[in-house]
């Protein structure tokens, strides 16, 4: 590992201490996005109020916030969960999205383009229509068949990417998970023509909301979430070796299709749990490690640990304008994702065309 | 591939936006039958008894005209051919129609996704649909199309029975049908008495919060007897959301009055369910247990069962106000 840092001492690392500027910028977006995400809101509480309650809770400090038990409420069991799995899901799906590029070296792959989130969507929509009416189950199910979808789903893009007898191509890799996402995508459509009754709750589901955000959610999501990018953060160094290629990863100990499995496993798992509690929600794990890969440099060991910070801060912002733009009603977050995604990914699809050549 | 079907769903949400209100003008209005295969049909005169240009090619209702082999692929349109006493001609129903019990279901005929083949081996002399996606090819083999398509309020509905006994052949029996409704609504409304006005309330049709302003059928109902319904404020702008979907701490800071549920049959919610929801047990109508069951089938269809919704809501109104 010595050799490894030593070995990966380039141009890229002789600046380690402005890193910390940009982690401090990516912290102070999160604290400025959840600031505005906690102070706005339908129910027109007092700012002042808010921020009272909120010093309130620092040891210590004792401050009448003047809200009602009400308004209380709102903040705690509804605002800040929402803020809090918000920055969850955007964590995730940004971070999976970094590592996705990084493993299959393709700078366009997203858990969305591989047929995860396809595979998620079939599993939660199997869920949603076995366990509708009776009551039990549901909320245990969606995630758990969300989970075993997207899994299901990468595995079978990754092994048809790969045995299509090219070398290892981004373009096979790509048709493939185009091909997957197909297929897992009209068998969903399938089930869901033939239970229309589960249509609005499917519908609602696929394109992505937090509007039922709760603590349970969050405290469902929170351990994949956590598991899952501590494995892909552990392995940082070893991706950026990889970058140079599998043969030189090998000479300084890596093993390479080790490093893939574990990375891939993890980055499905998080994009599986965080798919499984707001449905599917496109572009962050795109925009997001793209925008950190223009800001920062290409080094996954900066590129990873951002995504987390932005993609947090990004989605609660995200979120913000999705309850806000028609208040009191939602706007569904996928819409707006895609609605600043597309051309996002439009300008990526022309710049990493001129690069890939 | 997903990923283009973003863009439909996104493109088909901006459509269905702009759409809306051309729907709502073209709404009820029958679309004249103007393909060369229609003219051919055994159409007996274009003139009501009373020397009325009818816009239907159903007119004179002799016996070889009255339609005896009805399919209807639209639950609504099923209740109301059997309120109006055109159940013994009907010859098959979508798998949605489960009222009247009587109702002739086909567990394959879908009003969702229809087939046009299928519909056409019934070999029906009429077919009722609740929109126009299948009406031209239906019509190109000949077979006669009534459109009747989801209203926005009461009065609509009338009509639509209206209409449907007509080109049944049924109009005394359409006529007793919208009598003995509109009776029974003003009975119901006459005994809330006023009590409900000023009232606010919510309506839940599933349990990501989606719910209706007071521009829908439904929300007509609720305003009947003087109910305020707490999402209008989403439409505030006059961008007509109809079924807006709500931010949960809105409903909970709206604290309305009363609070009905119809997602009890999609979404296994109940009044234990939703009360101990999150920030839900501050809520009035929850402590006090103002929270109401509306039986999905009942409050989404616009027919003739809507007095059964009506008089959920004036039962709920006497819980609420104590007498």
């Amino acid at each position: 590992m010595r050799l490894l840092r030593d070995g990966s001492r380039d141009a890229s690392t002789f600046s380690d201490n402005l890193r910390v500027s940009e982690y401090l910028i990516g912290f102070a977006a999160i604290i400025a996005a959840a600031g505005a995400a906690l102070l706005t809101g339908p129910a027109g509480i007092e700012k002042t109020g808010v921020l009272a309650e909120l010093l309130d809770q620092v040891p210590f400090v004792s401050i009448d916030s003047g809200l009602s038990s009400i308004q209380k409420n709102i903040l705690w069991q509804i605002r800040l969960p929402r803020v809090v799995l918000g920055a969850l899901v955007g964590a995730t799906l940004a971070v999976s999205g970094a590592s996705y590029q990084a493993v299959f070296r393709n700078p366009l792959a997203d858990p969305y383009l591989l047929g995860a989130a396809a595979g998620a969507g079939l599993g939660a929509t199997v869920a949603i229509v076995t366990g509708s009416g009776d009551g039990i189950g549901t909320f245990d199910l969606v995630p758990l068949l969300a989970f075993v979808g997207a899994l299901i789903a990468v595995a079978l893009t990754y092994s048809l990417g790969y045995s299509s007898g090219t070398q290892r191509s981004p373009a096979a890799l790509l048709l493939a998970g185009v091909a997957v996402a197909s297929f897992l995508t009209a068998i969903q459509t399938f089930i869901q023509q033939q239970n229309v009754d589960t249509i609005r709750q499917v519908y609602s589901w696929i394109l992505g909301r937090l509007t039922t955000a709760s603590w349970d959610e969050v405290s469902l999501l929170a351990p994949y979430a956590l598991v899952s990018t501590l494995l892909i953060l552990v392995y940082r160094r070893a991706l950026d070796v990889m970058r140079l290629g599998d043969v030189e990863a090998s000479s300084v100990g890596i093993r390479p299709q080790l490093v893939r499995l574990v990375v891939i496993c993890a980055a499905s798992l998080g994009t599986a749990a965080a798919v499984a509690v707001s449905g599917l929600i496109a572009f962050v794990g795109l925009i997001v490690p793209h925008t950190v890969r223009l800001l920062a440099g290409a080094s996954n060991r900066i590129v990873l640990p951002l995504s987390i910070l932005f993609g947090a801060a990004f989605l609660v912002l995200v979120d913000l304008l999705g309850r806000s733009l028609a208040s009191p009603a939602e706007i569904p977050l996928g819409v707006i994702t895609a609605f600043c995604g597309a051309p996002f990914f439009v300008v990526l699809l022309r710049s990493s065309k001129r690069t890939l050549g | 591939m997903k990923r283009m079907s973003w863009f439909f769903t996104l493109l088909s949400l901006l459509v269905v936006a702009c759409g809306s209100e051309i729907e709502t003008e073209s709404k009820l209005t029958y679309v004249p039958n103007d393909s060369g295969m229609a003219t051919e049909l055994p159409v007996a005169s274009s003139v009501s008894p009373e020397g009325e240009p009818l816009d239907i090619n159903y007119g004179g209702c002799g016996a070889a005209e009255q339609p005896e082999a009805i399919v209807s692929l639209s639950p609504t349109a099923t209740e109301m051919l059997y309120a109006v006493g055109a159940g013994p001609q009907v010859a098959a129903v979508d798998n949605f129609s489960y009222w009247p019990p009587e109702a002739p279901v086909i567990e394959d005929l879908q009003g969702w996704n229809p087939n046009v083949e299928a519909i056409a081996g019934l070999q029906p002399d009429l077919v009722i649909l609740s929109d126009f996606g299948i009406q031209e090819e239906l019509e190109l083999l000949g077979i006669p199309v009534h459109v009747a398509e989801a209203v926005t309020e009461l009065e609509d509905v009338y009509d639509q029975m209206y209409e449907i006994g007509e080109i049944t052949c049924q109009r005394p029996g359409a006529a007793a049908a919208v009598s003995k409704m509109s009776t029974a609504i003003t009975a119901l409304v006459e005994s809330a008495g006023g009590r409900g006005e000023g009232l606010t309330y919510y309506h839940e049709l599933d349990d990501t919060l989606y719910s209706i302003d007071s521009s829908t059928f439904i929300g007509d109902v609720y305003s009947l007897v003087g109910l305020v319904n707490i999402a209008d404020a989403a439409d505030s702008e006059g961008t007509s959301w109809e079924y807006p979907q709500l931010t949960t701490e809105f409903v909970i800071q709206a604290n309305p009055d009363l609070v009905f549920f119809a997602d009890a049959q999609c979404c296994a919610q109940s009044v234990e369910t939703i009360s101990a929801r999150p920030g839900w047990s501050e809520m009035e109508a929850i402590k006090k247990g103002n929270i109401f069951e509306v039986d999905s089938d009942i409050s989404s269809r616009w027919g003739p069962r809507l007095v059964d919704f009506l008089q959920i809501v004036v039962a709920a109104i006497a819980t609420v106000t104590g007498n």
